[in-house]
């Protein structure tokens, strides 16, 4: 990681890293959800319903990983002074904070026909919910102080407290009688059924390196916008 | 209850988000890195 610490080398990797993560994110996202959408049969119980897992559970996934991405980044600021850290981290927290709002709306879509219900207090949506509200917080900490010495400190330190929030996500289905139903993928197997399951991967993927790209261009942006930043001031002082 | 005006619903809401983060993302790295690189041709 710290060979990634110069943002010249960081730059020189990331120019051409960005378009192949994003087209190849954009191809497998296309291919994930058009078989969820055509190619799989409805679930026994849930019937149609059951196909906004494809765009809910990926939506999940990067809400929470997000925040794990901006812990470790928190981390290796405070802890190494990584001069990419700080910026990985605010790049991180739009597209975080999007993706929890989309868990939160297909998850609420997805709950009206299958619950009965647009929205309940239970363990997991109100923790999703709070982790939305940490996005938003974070973004406006971190524009906030963004021009202060102290400010990527103060954020990291919000980034390693909000963490807490991360295993209370995991747990809550556990933890408390929920109405959100209970972990069906795991590391070592899963309750779906492989005709219903097999998109999924794909689509989380393509998902996954579409939002790497858009971190990536999101951080060379505040790197450029850093640099004008830098010319200006030597200009000004000369 | 007919499940596809949700389904369609939870795809537009998520395609919709997906390229405006895209697009927004895009559109603000190629403005910031045309405007340093302009900085750096004045110098």
């Amino acid at each position: 990681m710290h060979v990634l610490a110069n943002p010249a080398r960081f730059l020189k990797l990331a120019r051409p890293i960005t378009p192949w993560l994003g087209w190849a994110g954009a191809l497998l996202i296309a291919g994930g959800l058009i078989s969820g959408l055509s190619l799989t049969p409805p679930d026994y119980l849930q019937g149609e319903s059951v196909r906004m897992m494809y765009v809910h559970v990926p939506a999940a996934w990067l809400g929470m990983a997000g925040w794990s991405g901006i812990a470790a980044a928190s981390l290796m600021q405070l802890v190494w002074r990584h001069p990419l850290a700080a910026v990985a981290a605010r790049a991180i927290a739009l597209p975080g904070g999007l993706f929890t709002a989309i868990c939160l709306v297909t998850g609420s879509l997805w709950g009206r026909p299958t619950w009965g219900t647009w929205w309940e207090w239970d363990g997991r949506l109100t923790s999703m919910l709070i982790l939305l509200f940490l996005y938003i917080g974070y973004g406006a900490l971190a524009s906030a102080l963004a021009d202060r010495p102290s400010g990527p400190r103060i954020a990291s330190i919000y980034g390693l407290v909000g963490a807490i929030n991360l295993p209370i996500i995991h747990y809550s289905v556990i933890w408390w009688n929920t109405l959100h139903q209970g972990q069906s993928i795991g590391l070592t197997g899963t309750s779906i059924d492989s005709s219903l399951l097999w998109p999924l991967p794909i689509a989380m993927l393509g998902f996954t390196l579409l939002f790497a790209a858009i971190v990536l261009m999101r951080m060379r942006a505040l790197l450029a916008e850093a640099r004008v930043e830098a010319r200006l001031r030597r200009l000004a002082s000369v | 209850m007919n499940h596809w005006t949700f389904i369609i619903a939870a795809y537009v809401v998520t395609l919709v988000g997906t390229l405006s983060v895209t697009a927004w993302s895009y559109a603000e790295m190629r403005r910031a890195e045309k405007r340093a690189d302009a900085l750096r041709d004045d110098r």
